[in-house]
């Protein structure tokens, strides 16, 4: 597929590096200068931009985590003045504070370009119609695509997440050729379609889906394609970076990360040593040209390794393998995450329950499930079985509404619950991708 | 007076799978606690186990010191006619006092049936039940 981009998705290798260390190194000096936060973390690094000689230098700069967010919350860490903001996307945090992510004008024009890239590379262009099934709001999903796909020229019809029976009327009566979403939600999709009558690979015209925001594996793609008759490629980001930010091409050998937006770096994710091409570890981004909320060597915790060949398509820049998993004990559930803290913190304000709980992942048909079992507390206990029902439907309630997606509460006898720490434990995931 | 006919029955938050019930009368045997009546109501992966025992103070210890979650509740146990209308009678008396019955479970024993109920308001259960001639089961239960 022809490049949007040429002149930046086809630069040489060496005059990529060359532009990347321009933007690195301004990006240090502008941080050191007006960012107090990264001021102090590089100086109790004793690290002064003089120091970013070389691109490899970089690697002498301090990490960021997720929790410098939100410690920082909701924008001590910004670098724009509040007047140059376009927007704000916020995600749900580990502990129930939640992470705030600012925009400036061309945050947001780079965001898109960077999407705008990548729905091109596998074909997309005007005259295809994009159905955007992610959701739209302080989710980054939704915003992220349309505004990528609109770039690029396409129709986008924003539907956001749900309603799905409508959602298939909508992808025949309007001739929707590519849609994004999760690749659990589109295989729900394909089987409401199904109870509808409607065969997705030979009643509509969909053609290409961008699937990501939870891990997938190419058995699960090869299932998509078959299955629905479409080329299913995957897509990658996080709020952090500003959303869903770098695709598959059309080869579908891997993410290519533009190197001009966004600097890489694979780390071992206990010594922080950075790792060669090839190896498993965890991927470390600078963006290079960010501004509201500049992110320099974010360990984003996503275990994958960089791919050593040039792609077959010709473009020039860096390509990450697929998500091989977390660091941390992150779940991903129908797209959200979710951490099992977030859980402890819920329960801890609710007394009808005692504190220790089991999450127990599934998935029931094409989607997500997720149980949460937690023991009756001594006080609350009533042998009123309606008394009983309410308690569990207030934690159900809760839990939703602290980690935004749809939990099922089972009341288990005290003591059945592991005690000791183990998150192999307190999280039972049993699918299989 | 009407507290005497107040009987404490043991309630038992199980988990809805094979052998709970099993693990309960298992420790109630081995503490030599002898179980008048029982039911069993179900929800969604859980019931509650409850049961009617001649002495209920060590049926909740033995049971808390297993780990399970036991409490009290106020019933009243009321025999009945052992032939058609029995049932009828009795809770003709309630509906006529407004007393509304939460749940309910019987026996049919060698001497009479009885009924075991949870009442909203157990106190004036007792008088109305008492005055139109009821027969109820005194605490402690014996045989």
């Amino acid at each position: 597929m022809a490049p949007w981009n040429p002149r930046a998705e086809e630069m040489p290798p060496d005059e990529l590096r060359r532009l990347q260390f321009k933007l690195a190194k301004s990006l240090v000096y502008r941080l050191y200068s007006f960012n107090d936060f990264y001021r102090r973390r590089m100086k109790e690094q004793q690290v002064h931009p003089d120091d970013i000689r070389t691109l490899e230098d970089i690697a002498k700069l301090p990490f960021m985590y997720k929790r410098d967010l939100r410690d920082g919350y909701p924008d001590k860490i910004f670098s724009a003045e509040k007047n140059e903001l376009v927007r704000y996307h916020v995600s749900s945090g580990t502990t129930g504070k939640p992470t705030v992510v600012g925009y400036t004008e061309r945050d947001i024009k780079n965001w898109s370009e960077s999407l705008a890239r990548g729905f091109s590379s596998c074909g997309l262009g005007p005259g295809d119609v994009i159905q955007v099934s992610y959701g739209y709001g302080l989710f980054t999903g939704g915003l992220g695509a349309h505004y990528g796909a609109e770039r690029v020229g396409a129709t986008v019809l924003p539907t956001s997440v749900g309603n799905t029976e409508r959602q298939v009327e909508l992808m025949q009566d309007l001739h929707v050729t590519a849609i994004a979403c999760t690749p659990s939600y589109l295989l729900h999709m394909g089987e409401v379609a199904e109870k509808m009558g409607v065969s997705i690979k030979d009643d509509t015209d969909l053609r290409i889906g961008f699937l990501g925001a939870e891990p997938w594996s190419d058995q699960m793609r090869s299932r998509i394609q078959d299955w629905l008759g479409i080329r299913a490629y995957d897509i990658y980001g996080t709020s952090e970076l500003s959303g869903p930010m770098f695709t598959e091409c059309a080869e579908q050998q891997g993410i290519h990360i533009w190197g001009d937006l966004a600097l890489i770096e694979i780390v071992d994710p206990t010594t922080g040593e950075v790792l060669e091409p090839g190896e498993q570890g965890e991927l470390t981004i600078t963006m290079l040209q960010k501004e509201a909320l500049p992110m320099v060597r974010y360990r984003i915790g996503d275990l994958t390794a960089l791919e050593e060949d040039a792609c077959a398509c010709g473009r020039t820049h860096p390509r990450i393998g697929r998500i091989r998993g977390r660091v941390d004990d992150m779940l991903i559930v129908r797209g959200i995450n979710v951490f099992p803290s977030q859980v402890e913190h819920a329960l801890l304000e609710i007394p009808d329950v005692g504190r220790h709980f089991q999450i127990v992942v599934d998935r029931k048909g094409a989607l997500d499930s997720m149980l949460v079992r937690v023991e009756v507390s001594e006080e609350a206990f009533s042998d009123k079985i309606t008394d009983l029902m309410v308690i569990k439907r207030k934690v159900e309630h809760r839990l939703r509404g602290s980690l935004n997606v749809g939990v099922d509460v089972e009341l288990v006898e005290p003591g059945t619950l592991p005690r000791f720490e183990g998150k192999s434990k307190k999280v039972v995931d049993k699918r299989s991708l | 007076m009407e507290k005497s006919y107040i009987v404490k029955q043991i309630s038992i938050f199980s988990e809805n799978r094979p052998g709970r019930l099993a693990a309960i009368a298992g420790a109630l045997r081995d503490a030599k606690i002898n179980i008048f009546a029982f039911s069993i109501a179900e929800a969604d992966g859980f019931g509650v186990v409850r049961a009617l025992v001649d002495r209920p103070e060590d049926a909740h210890r033995t049971l808390t010191d297993l780990g399970f979650r036991v409490s009290f509740t106020d019933v009243i146990g009321i025999k009945m006619r052992d032939e058609p209308g029995g049932l009828s009678d009795i809770a003709s008396i309630l509906g006529d006092a407004e007393i509304n019955i939460e749940y309910a479970y019987a026996y049919s024993g060698k001497d009479a049936a009885v009924l075991i109920l949870r009442v909203d308001q157990a106190e004036d259960a007792v008088r109305h039940l008492l005055g139109r001639g009821g027969e109820l089961l005194k605490t402690p239960l014996s045989k």
